[in-house]
C-alpha cells in the first residue's frame, strides 16, 4: 500500500459469526476525490462505514492517518477527526423540527441555555438553500411528517453542514428522485472541489459513471478493483461486481393483457384525491412522480391502509371493504410497502418468520405453525432471489440494506397474491438481483398477476410498463401507454402545476 | 453461488459442538437467568440451608409461584403483544371476592369458578376496550382501572373477608395428586399451553408481530384491534384463574390481602425473563424462570427474616435492574 498523508485503510478484516463481511481491504482515500464503492448486496460496503466511523472496531487491520494508526471508539471520535457518515438509513428524530435535526449537537444557544430558535433558524435556511430545498421543507415543520426522501435530505445536509475532510454516502439517492439526486451531485461536486475527499456507495451505476473519479469494487469482502473510472461501463463494472456477465435488464416476454381485474374510482383519503384506474391480469401499471406526489399514499389507500374518505375498490368486480388491509390481502392485493424498516420487516424476527407472516393458512396445522411446511415455501424463495445470509434463522436485522428489500418480497411470493403493489422494489438492490427482480415482475406478468409499480428509476417504468400514470400534488395528471412512454412527458406531468407547492399539504 | 453459500454456512453451523447448540436452544438470556437462580440458591442454602433444601420448603416455594407464575405467564404475552396490564393485582382480588361470593350463595364450586372467569375476562375486555378503542395509554388505563377494580372489591365484599365452606373447592388450593400439590399441577399445565400459545400457535406468532411493529403487522392483515382487546381478555382470564387459585389456598375471597403487589411481581418476572418493554420479545420460559428467581427470593428472604420493608425494596430494585439489563442487552444488538 502505497503511503499517503490523508485517511487510509490498511487491511481490514471484520467477522460476524460465519460470515466474513470484510476480506483484508486496504483503500487510500485522497482529498478532492470521488471514490465510488460498489459491490453486491451484503459486498461490505457499509461494514466498511461503520469500521471507518467508528461505530465498531476491525478484527484485523488498520485506519490510518497519514502514517500513524487511529482508533475510534466511537462514531464522536471519528467527527472530531473530520469524517462523516451518511447512512443508508436516515436516523432522524420523528417529533424534532427540521432544524433541530440538522443542527442536533450544535444547536445556537441563548443566554447558555435557550435556544436561540432566530439564529437557528436563519442556519437552517441556509442550509435549504444550499440544497435549493427551500420548498421542499420548512425548519419549524416536524421531521415526522416527513417522507423518506426528504428524511435522507436531512442526513445530509446534517452531515455536510458540520464539515469533514472526509464525507462518505451509503447510498444516498436509493429514496431520492432525480431531480433531488441531481441537486445532491452538484453539491457533491462542490464539496470536491473545496478539497472534500468523498466516498459514493450506489447500485445506481450511471450515477457513479457520472460521478466517479475512481471506483472501487468490493465482492464477498474482498477488494476486487481499484482503477481509475476514466473508460469504465456499466457493462464492465457490473462485471466486476457480480464475476460474471448480467444479461438484458428489462425483459417482458409479453405485453398481452387479460380481463379487467382491479378498479378503483374516485378513490380519496386526505392525500390523495379522486383517483381512478384500473389494472387488467398480466399487466404491469407504472406510476411515476416526484417525491410528496402521493404515489405511495395511493398504495395505501388501495390496500385499505388510510382511512377512504370516497370511492369504490373492485377486484374482480367484487367491492373490497375499506380501511381494512385484511379484506385488501383476502381479496388477493398484496403490498410491499417503501419503508422496508418501519412498514414491513419485523427486524428482531428471521428470515423465515417475515418471509410467511402473511401465509399462516400454509405455514401452519391445526392453528399451530408448522416449520417443515413454511421452510418448504420460503427456502426455494430465498434462493431463488440469492438472499444472502447464514441460514432462514437469521435475525433480519443482522441483513445488509438489499437483503432486506429481498426479504420483504419474499414474502410477497409467498402469498402469490392476484395483484402486486411493489413501491421502489429495487431500492438499495444491486444489479444482480434487479434484473432477477425485473425477471421476477415480468414472469408474475406473464403468469397472469398484475402489477402496480410505483418506482422513481424511469428507466424501470419505461422498460417495464404497460401503461404509466403520472401523479402530482396527490391527483393522477397523465395516463401514458406503451409506446409513448418516456422521460421527458412523465417528467412534464410530474411537476406540481397548480397545485399547492410539495411541503404544503404534507401536514 | 449464493445457493451454495448458504449450504457451506449451514455445514459450518452443523459442525459446531452439542454445547453451542445447547446454549443456541435455550438462549444466552436464560442460561443467564439459571446462573443466577443458581446463585441465589447457593446463598440461600448457605445461609439456612438446613431449612431451604427440605422438601417443605421446597413445596413451599413451588406453591407460593403457582399464582404468580400464572399472572407472569399472561403478562409476557401482554408485554410481547405490545400492552401493559397493571390491573392483574386488583383483578385478582376482585375475583377472590367473586368466587367467595358465588360460592356462598349457591353452594356450587363451579359456580365459584365460572364467576371467577367470567369477571376476570370482563375486567380484561374493560381494559382491552379503554387502551384500544379509548386509545389510552395502556399504563395509564390499567393504573386507572387498578383503582377502580380494587373498589369494586371493596364495595362487593364490605371491606369484609369472606369465607369459602367448599371441601371440594378447597382441594383446588391444598389437594394433592401423585404427590404434588394440584396447584403445581396446574401451573405445569397452564405453563405448558401458554408456551404452545405464544411461541407455536400462528395467535402468538402473530401477537410477536404486533408488539413489534404495530404498522408492519397491519400491513399483513393482522386486525389489530381485535388482538389488542382479545389480549387484555386473555390477560383478565388469567388473573381470574389466578385469583381461583388464591380462593381456594386461602379459602376465603379478600379484595387486597394475598393479591396486593402481584401486579409488580408479574412485570418483573416477564422483563426479567426478557420481555422488551417495547414489545416483541419475550418467552414463557423466560417468565417461568424469572418466577422461580423471585420465589426463591421470597422465600430466602423470609428464611433469613429480612423485614417485610426490606423485602418491598429489594423487589422494587429487581425490577428496575432487570429493565436495565434489557435495555442494555437491546441497545448493543
Ligand atoms: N451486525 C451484524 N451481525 C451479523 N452480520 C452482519 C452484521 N452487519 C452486517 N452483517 C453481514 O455482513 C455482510 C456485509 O454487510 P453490509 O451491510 O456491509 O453489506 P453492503 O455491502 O452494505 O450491502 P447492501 O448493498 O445490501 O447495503 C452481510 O452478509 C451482512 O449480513
Ligand atoms: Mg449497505
Amino acid at each position: 500500500m502505497t503511503q499517503s498523508d490523508f485517511f487510509s485503510l490498511d487491511g481490514i478484516s471484520k467477522r460476524f459469526g460465519v460470515v466474513q463481511a470484510l476480506d483484508n481491504v486496504s483503500i487510500a482515500f485522497r482529498p478532492g476525490e470521488v471514490l465510488a464503492l460498489v459491490g453486491e448486496n451484503g459486498a461490505g460496503k457499509s461494514t466498511m462505514m461503520r469500521i471507518l466511523e467508528g461505530v465498531f472496531g476491525p478484527d484485523n487491520g488498520t485506519v490510518r492517518h497519514g502514517a500513524t494508526p487511529i482508533v475510534f471508539g466511537e462514531p464522536r471520535d471519528s467527527h472530531r477527526a473530520g469524517i462523516r457518515v451518511i447512512h443508508q438509513e436516515p436516523e432522524i428524530v420523528p417529533n424534532l423540527t427540521v432544524a433541530e435535526n440538522i443542527f442536533v449537537g450544535e444547536l445556537p444557544r441563548l443566554a447558555g441555555v435557550l435556544l436561540d430558535w432566530r439564529k437557528l433558524e436563519e442556519r437552517t435556511d441556509r442550509v435549504l438553500a444550499t440544497f435549493g430545498m427551500q420548498q421542499d421543507m420548512r425548519p419549524r415543520q416536524l421531521c415526522g411528517t416527513l417522507g423518506p426522501a426528504q428524511r435522507q435530505m436531512i442526513e445530509i445536509m446534517r452531515a455536510i453542514r458540520a464539515g469533514g475532510r472526509l464525507i462518505a454516502f451509503d447510498e444516498p439517492t436509493s429514496s431520492l428522485t432525480d431531480d433531488e439526486a441531481r441537486r445532491l451531485f452538484s453539491v457533491i461536486r462542490r464539496l470536491r472541489e473545496e478539497g472534500t475527499s468523498i466516498i459514493y456507495i450506489s447500485h445506481r451505476l450511471n450515477e457513479i459513471i457520472d460521478l466517479a473519479d475512481r471506483i472501487v469494487v468490493l465482492r464477498d469482502g474482498r477488494l476486487v478493483d481499484d482503477s481509475p473510472a476514466a473508460g469504465a461501463s456499466e457493462q464492465t463494472i457490473a462485471k466486476l461486481m457480480v464475476g460474471r456477465n448480467i444479461a438484458d435488464l428489462f425483459t417482458r416476454e409479453t405485453w398481452r393483457s387479460g380481463e379487467q381485474l382491479l378498479d378503483v374510482a374516485g378513490l380519496t383519503t386526505d392525500r390523495v384525491s379522486d383517483v381512478s384506474l384500473r389494472v387488467r391480469r398480466g399487466e404491469v401499471l407504472g406510476i411515476a412522480g416526484l417525491m410528496g406526489a402521493g404515489r405511495s399514499e395511493l398504495a395505501k389507500a388501495i390496500v385499505g391502509y388510510d382511512q377512504r374518505i370516497a370511492g369504490t375498490i373492485a377486484m374482480n368486480g367484487v367491492p373490497v371493504l375499506p380501511n381494512s388491509p385484511h379484506a385488501a390481502i383476502v381479496a388477493g392485493i398484496g403490498f410491499a410497502p417503501e419503508d422496508r424498516k418501519h412498514e414491513a420487516l419485523l427486524l428482531f424476527r428471521s428470515i423465515l418468520d417475515n418471509a410467511s407472516l402473511c401465509v399462516p393458512d400454509k405455514t401452519s396445522s391445526f392453528g399451530f405453525f408448522n416449520r417443515r411446511k413454511a421452510l418448504e415455501i420460503v427456502s426455494p424463495l430465498a434462493a431463488k432471489m440469492s438472499i444472502k445470509a447464514p441460514n432462514l434463522d437469521e435475525q433480519v436485522s443482522k441483513l445488509s440494506g438489499g437483503n432486506q428489500q429481498k426479504v420483504v418480497l419474499a414474502r410477497w411470493l409467498a402469498r402469490q397474491p392476484m395483484l402486486l403493489i411493489l413501491d421502489e422494489p429495487t431500492r438499495g438492490i444491486d444489479i444482480g438481483a434487479k434484473a432477477e427482480i425485473y425477471r421476477l415482475i415480468d414472469e408474475l406478468a406473464a403468469s397472469g398477476i398484475g402489477i402496480i409499480l410505483i418506482s422513481s428509476e424511469m428507466p424501470e417504468l419505461i422498460g417495464l410498463a404497460d401503461r404509466v400514470l403520472v401523479m402530482a400534488g396527490g391527483r393522477i395528471t397523465a395516463e401514458l401507454s406503451r409506446p409513448d412512454i418516456d422521460e421527458a412527458t412523465i417528467l412534464k406531468h410530474a411537476m406540481p402545476q397548480s397545485a399547492p407547492a410539495p411541503g404544503d399539504h404534507i401536514q | 453461488m449464493n445457493s451454495l453459500e448458504l449450504r457451506a454456512s449451514k455445514a459450518q453451523t452443523d459442525a459446531r459442538g452439542a454445547s453451542a447448540r445447547l446454549v443456541e436452544r435455550l438462549g444466552v438470556h436464560n442460561i443467564s437467568l439459571l446462573v443466577a437462580l443458581a446463585i441465589l440458591v447457593v446463598i440461600f442454602g448457605s445461609l439456612r440451608g438446613d431449612v431451604f433444601f427440605s422438601s417443605r420448603n421446597l413445596l413451599n416455594i413451588g406453591l407460593g409461584i403457582t399464582i404468580l407464575g400464572v399472572l407472569a405467564m399472561s403478562q409476557t404475552v401482554v408485554i410481547v403483544g405490545g400492552g401493559l396490564d397493571i390491573a392483574v393485582g386488583a383483578t385478582v382480588g376482585l375475583t377472590t371476592v367473586s368466587t367467595a361470593m358465588a360460592i356462598q350463595a349457591t353452594g356450587s364450586p363451579a359456580a365459584g369458578i365460572v364467576a371467577g372467569l367470567m369477571l376476570g375476562g370482563l375486567a380484561g375486555l374493560v381494559n382491552g376496550i379503554i387502551i384500544t378503542y379509548g386509545r389510552v395509554n395502556a399504563v395509564i388505563a390499567t393504573l386507572g382501572t387498578m383503582a377502580i377494580f380494587r373498589g369494586i372489591a371493596f364495595i362487593m365484599s364490605d371491606g369484609q373477608s369472606i369465607a369459602i365452606f367448599s371441601d371440594t373447592f378447597r382441594f383446588i388450593g391444598i389437594g394433592r395428586i401423585l404427590g404434588l400439590p394440584l396447584l403445581v399441577w396446574i401451573l405445569v399445565l397452564t405453563a405448558i399451553a401458554f408456551h404452545l400459545f405464544l411461541a407455536r400457535s400462528i395467535v402468538g406468532r402473530n401477537i410477536y408481530a404486533l408488539g413489534g411493529n404495530a404498522v408492519v403487522a397491519r400491513f399483513s392483515g393482522i386486525n389489530i384491534n381485535r388482538y389488542r382487546v382479545g389480549i387484555y381478555i386473555m390477560s383478565g382470564v388469567a388473573a381470574g384463574l389466578a385469583g381461583i387459585l388464591l380462593a381456594a389456598r386461602t379459602g376465603s375471597g379478600q379484595p387486597v390481602s394475598g393479591s396486593q403487589g402481584l401486579e409488580l411481581e408479574a412485570i418483573t418476572a416477564a422483563v426479567l425473563g426478557g420481555c422488551a418493554l417495547q414489545g416483541g420479545k419475550g418467552t414463557i420460559v423466560g417468565a417461568l424462570l424469572g418466577v422461580a428467581i423471585i420465589g426463591v427470593l421470597n422465600n430466602g428472604m423470609i428464611l433469613t427474616s429480612v423485614p417485610t420493608f426490606y423485602q418491598l425494596l429489594a423487589k422494587g430494585s429487581l425490577l428496575i435492574l432487570a429493565v436495565v439489563i434489557a435495555e442494555y442487552h437491546l441497545n448493543r444488538t
